[in-house]
């Protein structure tokens, strides 16, 4: 992988990889994803397990309710329909191949 | 008027620690460099130091410690030996990987197995490539005048990066030397105040400490480290030239001893250098055109200075007190044969020696020099590697 001509030199690079907080955010992983956790509206109760136990703060709410995955930086771990403690499952995960 | 001290060269790093009253302190004790937490406990627990001392339970912790303290800010120093040193080995990469001026004494000692408490350098060899500088004392007022100055070196803003000063188990950590010490205030004076690059602590300014690096960004930290290794050979060579001017004291990066109308030269680190000075003085009483070339930066390695010390030499040994377990030679010669060739032509032998701290004699290195004198006559090396005092 070349990247010469698109990045900083080494020269202008903070020392140490000493960076502001909150980089991670730029960084997309969504790539990485296997599974896609796909949220099945009707069936959530909102108990926002899967905001409080997702790795990776994927798992979106908004005014106490969930909202919607940041599919930017999901990795896919499955911990949201691990979690999920309604019957038949809120949220299920889904191939990626199969879309 | 000097104020002469009765220490040992623990008690030198120690108290060179005291004077410098770092914030942070996180160690374990390890023979033979217990006497230094030992003692600096004992600082620390008397008021003696505003230092907080961290009692951790291994040398990986000591250092993991030390990497979050100094992130956070604060000045930090530790000290270790051996077995303890390879133990911190994965997060003294860390430390130099992200910069952090860290200042450790290491108190050589043989790496197991079998176990051993006394001296060799496998220990620091081990760290070799760790982006660590690492600095070599002959004797304890050279550990104390090193300890005060690695503080500085460390933190140069052209550097960032830990140092290690590194002394002979026993020879010099546990025998009692007259060390000039300085006033406390002079030395506070002379350290400075630490000022961070990176504070995890400031809420106003927070940072990532460590961030995951791949293929697009890797490469160039590391590019930045190495630039800070080569910073470090002219940073060292300031600050001793600040030390001199203000306590009449230096050593170099390294030191030629009566090598200027030399014919023939010992290459070597700490303790071994101290013992060559009687030798060198009594082979010159008969003729002998014997010098030695002492190593004090190990790293980085002062390439031209070697090249510049050795130029008139016909025939050089190098003595190594690790083995590479290479098949070939010792760890310092592999860097002063890559120093020399193509720059000097001169035949260069190895000579492995006093492993586990077993005693270099004063006619194993008249018999060196000997060797060094039959190569120049003879222009033949009978031997390119011995290991020197070990039975048949």
């Amino acid at each position: 992988m070349s990247l010469e001509g698109k990045q900083k030199g080494w020269r202008e690079l903070a020392m140490g990889a000493v960076l502001p907080a909150g980089t991670s955010e730029q960084y997309k992983t969504g790539s990485w994803r296997a599974f896609r956790p796909v949220w099945i509206k009707e069936r959530c109760i909102h108990c926002l397990q899967c905001w409080l136990i997702c790795p990776d703060f994927s798992a979106l709410a908004k005014d106490g309710k969930f909202d919607k995955f940041d599919y930017d930086h999901c990795k896919g771990c499955g911990l949201c329909a691990y979690i999920c403690p309604v019957k038949g499952k809120a949220i299920e995960m889904k191939k990626e191949a199969e879309g | 008027m000097a104020n002469i001290k009765a220490l040992t060269g623990n008690d030198a790093a120690s108290y060179a620690m005291k004077q410098i009253n770092p914030d942070v302190v996180a160690a374990y004790p390890i023979t033979p460099q217990t006497a230094i937490v030992e003692k600096f406990s004992e600082y620390v627990s008397n008021g003696e130091v505003d230092t907080e001392m961290i009692l951790v339970e291994s040398e990986h912790s000591a250092m993991s410690a030390c990497v979050g303290s100094c992130a956070a800010g604060a000045r930090t120093m530790t000290a270790t030996s051996s077995q303890g040193l390879a133990l911190m080995w994965e997060i003294m990469y860390i430390a130099a990987g992200l910069r952090l001026p860290i200042v450790m004494t290491i108190v050589n000692r043989a790496l197991s197995a079998p176990l051993n408490i006394h001296c060799d350098h496998s220990d620091t060899m081990g760290a070799r490539d760790s982006g660590w500088i690492h600095l070599f004392c002959e004797n304890a007022q050279e550990v104390y005048d090193t300890v005060i100055q690695a503080v500085r070196i460390a933190e140069h803003p052209d550097v960032q990066l830990p140092v290690s000063i590194n002394m002979d188990g026993f020879i010099i950590s546990h025998e009692v030397e007259n060390v000039e010490v300085y006033d406390d205030s002079r030395v506070k004076n002379f350290v400075g105040e630490f000022k961070p690059r990176v504070s995890l602590l400031d809420v106003n300014k927070p940072v990532t400490v460590g961030p995951i690096d791949l293929q697009d960004f890797y490469f160039e930290h590391r590019r930045q480290e190495a630039e800070g290794m080569r910073n470090g050979l002219g940073v060292i060579k300031e600050i001793e030239a600040a030390f001199n001017k203000e306590f009449g004291r230096s050593y170099g990066v390294v030191e030629g001893y009566r090598l200027e109308d030399a014919e023939v030269a010992i290459v070597g680190l700490g303790s071994t250098m101290g013992t060559l000075r009687s030798i060198i003085d009594e082979a010159r009483s008969a003729g002998k055109k014997a010098g030695f070339l002492k190593i004090r930066s190990f790293r980085p390695i002062p390439r031209d200075e070697i090249i510049a010390a050795l130029k008139n030499m016909k025939a050089v040994a190098v003595l190594d007190r690790a083995d590479a377990l290479n098949a070939v030679c010792g760890p310092l010669l592999m860097d002063i044969r890559s120093v020399l060739y193509g720059n000097l032509d001169v035949p260069t032998v190895n000579y492995i020696y006093g492993l586990g701290g077993r005693d270099i004699l004063t006619a194993d290195l008249n018999m060196v020099i000997d060797d060094l004198l039959n190569i120049v006559k003879t222009k033949k090396i009978k031997q390119e590697l011995t290991y020197l005092g070990v039975r048949e």
